[in-house]
Parts: structure tokens; sequence; C-alpha cells
């Protein structure tokens, strides 16, 4: 098995462990777009694997058309994806803050179901992929070998979740979608428009999402199914992460990429996911609140 | 027994409850074996829209992930009935047993640490999904190529070992809902019941009380995961064929609740008033479909989309409620609270 090359097995590990890495910033940045709406609105965004790959076909419909590479399509992708999110919240998800828990789920559920197979009626169930001219290439670092496309589309994922972090940390905006999360009726009292500010900040998580889904269409095939199968991946980074912790999620995401990508080496590659959803039952059991989260009573 | 199982429901409502029943036997005789097979599905949903809402609509707990009971359900009797020629009325028990550990384990991991709401529910749909990818290695039930039960031609119903027509398979379903519903009304008036709903309203509250609503949201739980699975026995002896990526689907999860929600969660009629609601709709859905000569699939998952987003929006408690005032039968009782 080891006979390829000059690489010894613990080179190997290395290897998988650095791509698992990149891949899992990625699936960082996706996760960070669902713990701000979460953070901030309160309300759990089922929909939001569905709402990358609607990122992803926009991304491959660019690409084959035009010829544009994901990365650079990105930029209007999260464009596109803000509108889509402020709309959202704006029209429907607005009227159900007061409601209770599982009735927002369920409205969500029923978005991600017809998201999803709108997908699947306009594209079918097939796998699409793109092939960039870069698609092959590869870096040595020292015993490393790094996919280039998947250094490319973690360096994205690393300078929009710095934009995000200084957008909330420095801006007035961020200041004030900020206080809307710490206090609801406070935010309320000083007059900020909150209804507008969890518009704003559904749109921004919805960006995220849809920045992450351009990137992820260098690295892998989009098929409608695996929006739910995204959905899923984005809750176990974000509880394992710390629900509304911003670090949390991108930390959450890198150890999911890398549990997934040896879980693949050690055994099967289609059993992988087994190993994220095995991550989540460990932090249930000893870190609920998740490795960075706070504590609640 | 049947003083407790009558309390509280009124009078007209026994009437129509007659009726419907009365309709629900005599049907079979009179409609195609299409439409046997269709009236079978209403109730196999209100059958499993009834068991999830005892963890739902009962204790408040959202389950996403129900998909886990029929499959693990569905793939325990079918497995020992292929391999060991074991009975599925025996086999069942197995069943019934393995789906109740499966609750229990996730039970236990949520609400030891008060894992609640959206937490428990994405806890629900992991576990789901782990089973779903660990079935598809799993070579003794022939992983993701499905495993099959086999079939013949069957001149006679052979109850014993569930070989035989749709009507025996209707009529077995039939008796497990009403078993179903009469078993639902009769724990709601039970202890268990009482403490569930209030669980369900305030868990504090509930707390402060004295109840101890760890065991209770348990108990909750198991029963749930173990009448679940029966529908999967029923489910995998009636397809005759199972494979993880389908039965073990979060669509399946979702397409279970459906029924309750639409219906009214937390009321005894409201899984099989969705049930009918639904599986009438989308049978007329595929009909108009049929007539127009689309085939695409997909259709009738953003139907069923559009309707629970219609359901949520506008009739929160679902159409019972609504419904039963249409009809004079709003009497206040536990399971509808003001």
């Amino acid at each position: 098995m080891f006979t390829r090359g000059s690489l010894v097995p613990a080179e190997i590990y290395l290897n998988v462990a650095a791509s698992g890495l990149l891949t899992g910033l990625v699936y960082g940045l996706m996760a960070l777009g669902l713990s701000v709406i979460f953070g901030v609105v309160r309300v759990v965004n089922f929909a939001h694997g569905e709402m990358m790959t609607v990122a992803m076909y926009i991304a491959l419909v660019l690409f084959t058309a035009y010829g544009l590479d994901p990365l650079v399509a990105m930029v209007p992708i999260a464009a596109v994806l803000f509108a889509f999110g402020y709309l959202l919240q704006a029209g429907l998800i607005n009227p159900f803050i007061t409601r209770p828990e599982h009735s927002q789920f369920m409205l969500l559920v029923a978005i991600a179901l017809i998201l999803v197979n709108l997908q699947l009626i306009a594209f079918g169930p097939d796998a699409q992929g793109v092939h960039t001219s870069y698609s092959f290439d590869s870096y040595a670092l020292g015993p490393l070998i790094i996919d280039a496309s998947k250094a490319y589309a973690a360096i994205a994922a690393l300078v929009v979740a710095a934009a995000l972090f200084a957008f909330f940390r420095f801006t007035l905006l961020g200041k004030a979608i900020r206080a809307c999360a710490d206090n609801y009726h406070g935010a309320l009292v000083v007059g900020l428009n909150v209804k507008h500010l969890y518009a704003l900040t559904f749109g921004l998580g919805a960006a995220c999402v849809g920045a992450a889904g351009a990137m992820l269409m260098v690295v892998i095939d989009v098929t409608p199914s695996i929006g739910p199968a995204y959905t899923l991946l984005a809750f176990v980074i974000v509880i394992t992460g710390g629900m509304g912790s911003m670090p949390g999620a991108l930390l959450g995401g890198v150890l999911i990429g890398v549990t997934e990508a040896l879980g693949g080496l050690l055994f099967t590659p289609s059993a992988k996911s087994m190993f994220a959803f095995g991550l989540l039952v460990l932090v249930l059991l000893f870190r609920p609140q998740g490795i960075l989260g706070k504590k609640t009573a | 027994m049947i003083k407790l199982l009558l309390a509280g429901v009124p009078r007209t409502g026994l009437l129509m409850l007659a009726i419907l029943l009365a309709l629900f036997v005599a049907l079979p005789f009179f409609v195609s074996d299409y439409l046997v097979t269709v009236l079978f599905l209403i109730l196999y949903f209100a059958f499993v829209g009834q068991a999830w809402n005892i963890m739902m609509g009962f204790a408040g707990q959202l389950s996403l992930g129900h998909a886990l009971y029929v499959g693990l359900g569905a793939y325990a009797a079918a497995a020992l009935y292929v391999h060991f020629g074991i009975s599925p009325w025996i086999g069942l028990w197995a069943s019934m047993g393995i789906s109740a550990v499966a609750g229990a384990i996730i039970g236990f991991l949520a609400f030891r640490f008060g894992v609640g709401g959206v937490y428990f529910a994405i806890l629900t749909i992991a576990f789901a999904e782990f089973a779903r990818i660990g079935f598809d290695h799993f070579t003794w039930v022939d992983g993701s190529s499905g495993f099959f039960l086999p079939v013949a031609n069957y001149t006679e119903n052979d109850l014993w070992n569930l070989r035989g027509s749709t009507r025996m398979f209707y009529y077995l379903m039939l008796g497990m809902t009403v078993a179903a519903l009469l078993a639902c009304h009769a724990l709601l008036r039970s202890r268990a019941g009482y403490y569930w709903l209030a669980i369900r309203e305030s868990p504090e509250a509930a707390q402060a009380l004295g109840i101890n609503i760890f065991k209770y949201k348990m108990y909750a739980v198991v029963l749930s995961a173990a009448m679940t699975s029966l529908a999967g026995v029923i489910f995998a002896f009636f397809y005759n064929n199972l494979f993880p990526e389908q039965i073990f689907h979060i669509s399946r999860s979702i397409e279970l609740i459906l029924a309750p929600i639409i219906g009214g969660v937390g009321t005894l009629a409201g899984p099989l008033v969705g049930a009918f609601l639904l599986t009438a709709l989308a049978e007329g859905l595929r009909e108009v479909m049929l007539q127009l000569g689309v085939d695409v699939p997909g259709v009738k998952q953003v139907f069923y989309g559009i309707c629970l987003l219609l359901v949520v929006m506008f009739l929160p408690d679902g159409v019972w409620p609504p419904l039963s005032k249409l009809l004079g039968l709003d009497r206040k009782t536990p399971d509808r609270e003001g």
C-alpha cells in the first residue's frame, strides 16, 4: 500500500491532514455564516447547505457559460446570496422571530425542501464540476504536496472571514448588529431598526455561505443532494466550535475537515462523515457548549 | 378502561369516529387495488405521525430523525426473517427493542445535559445520518446495494409471515392506526401524559413541581421510537426492499413529520387529518402531472415544501384546531389547550 514513490506513511498522513485543513477552512467559512445568523437573529438556518448549492450552481453556470473562474465569480455570487438572504429574512423570517423555536425551524425546513428540489428540477441529479486551469496544479512544500485549488480556496476563505471579523469589530453597523445580538430590547430602546439589522445579518450569513459555495466549486462536484448533507455538516461544525462564536466556527471547520480527511484515509472515504458525527457526539457529551462556546445556564 | 378511553370525547366526535372507521373498513371492498395502496399510505403516515407526536406534540421534543427508528425496525425484522426465517410477529420485538435502545441513547445524550430545541433536532438528524452511512457498509444486510425480501405471487395471505396482498397490509395498518389513536388518547389522560404537557409548556415550572423531567422525556423518546419501529416492520414487508440511502434519509424523516404538523401538532386527530390531506393532495398532483405529461423528480417535494410553508405561516397550530371548531368538536380537552 505504501510502495508508491518514496512516501512513508507518516507523510501520507501529513498530506491528508493538510488537505483536510485547507478544505476545513472553507467549511469554516460556510459554518461562519450559520453561526453569525444564529448568534444575532437566534434563528437556525436549516436551509444553509441548500443555499450553498444555489451558490455552487450559479458558479457552475457562470463558468460553463462565460468561463468565469469560481474564485472570481465569488464576489457577484456573494452579492446575490446577500440579497437573497436579506429578502428571506425581511419577507418570511422576521414575522417568525417571536414564534416558538420549532415553528421557525419548520419554516426553514420548508424553504430547504423547496430549494433542494427546485435545483433537482433545474439541474438534474447528476454530479457536475468545473475544471479550471489550475485544477491539477500543486505546490511542493517540503514533504507536503499542496493542491493548488484547495490552497486558493482556503486563502479566499481566510480573506472573507477576516473581512467579516473586521466588519463586526470596527464598523458602526457591525457594532449595531452586535448590540441587537446582546440585547434585543435594549437595541429597540436606543432606536436601532432591529428588523433591518436582522435582515442585514441574514444577508451577511448568506453571503458567507455563497462565497464558500463558490470556493468549494473548485474543489468538489455539485449535486442537489449535497445541500442537506452540508446543512448538517455546518451544524456539526458550529456545535463543535461553539454556537455563536465566530472563531469557534473556523476552528470547528478545520477540526471537522481534518477529522473527515483522516477518517477517510484510515477507513473508507464513503464513511468519512461518520467521524464528523462521532466528534459531534463527543462534544455534546463532554462540552455541550462547544469548544470555544460560552457556558449558558 | 372503556371509561378512560371515552373521557373528554364529545358525543358527535364519537359518532364521526364510528362512521370514519366503518368507512375505512368497508372501502377496500369497493375500490381498486391502487386506491387501497393510497389508503394504506394515509394510515401509514397517520401511524408514524402519531408516534412522532408523542415526542413533539406531547413532550415538546423536536425530533427530525425519526427515519432512524423506521429504518432500524425495518432492517431488524427483515434480517431476522431472511436470515433465520423468524416471523415478523416475533421479529417486531427485536425491532422495538433495538429502536427503543437507540432512542434511549439519543435521549440520554441530549436530556442529561439539557440539550433541547434545535440542538436536539440536529442530534437526532446526526444519528439518522450516522445509521444511513453505517448501514451502507453493513454487509450482513447487503450494505448500499439494498436488502431484499423474497417475493412471490401470493394466492393466499400468510399473516404469520406477512406475505400477501395489499388488502392484508391495509387492514393490519388500520388496526395499528386505531390502536395508536386509542393508546395516545389514553396516554394523554395518564400521569405521564399530564407530565409531558407540563414539560412541553414549561420545563422549569414542571421541574419546580417535582416532575423528574429527564425520566419523563426518556419515556417519551423510548415509547415514540418503539412505536415508530413497528411502522418500519410493515414498511419492510410491504415494499420488500430496503436501501439505507432511502430509508434513513433525512427527507424521509421530514416526510413523516409533515402529517402531524399540517394536521396539528399535539392533537390526536392531527396526524390522521394531515396524512389524509397530504396524501390526497399529492395523489391529485400526480394525476395532474400525468395528464400534463410532466415527469420530473422533485415536483412532489416542492409541493410538500409549499404546503408546509403555507401551513407554518398561516395555520401555525395546524388544520385540525380550526377544523374541529367548525365541526363543533372544540370542547376543551387536555390535548387541545386554549
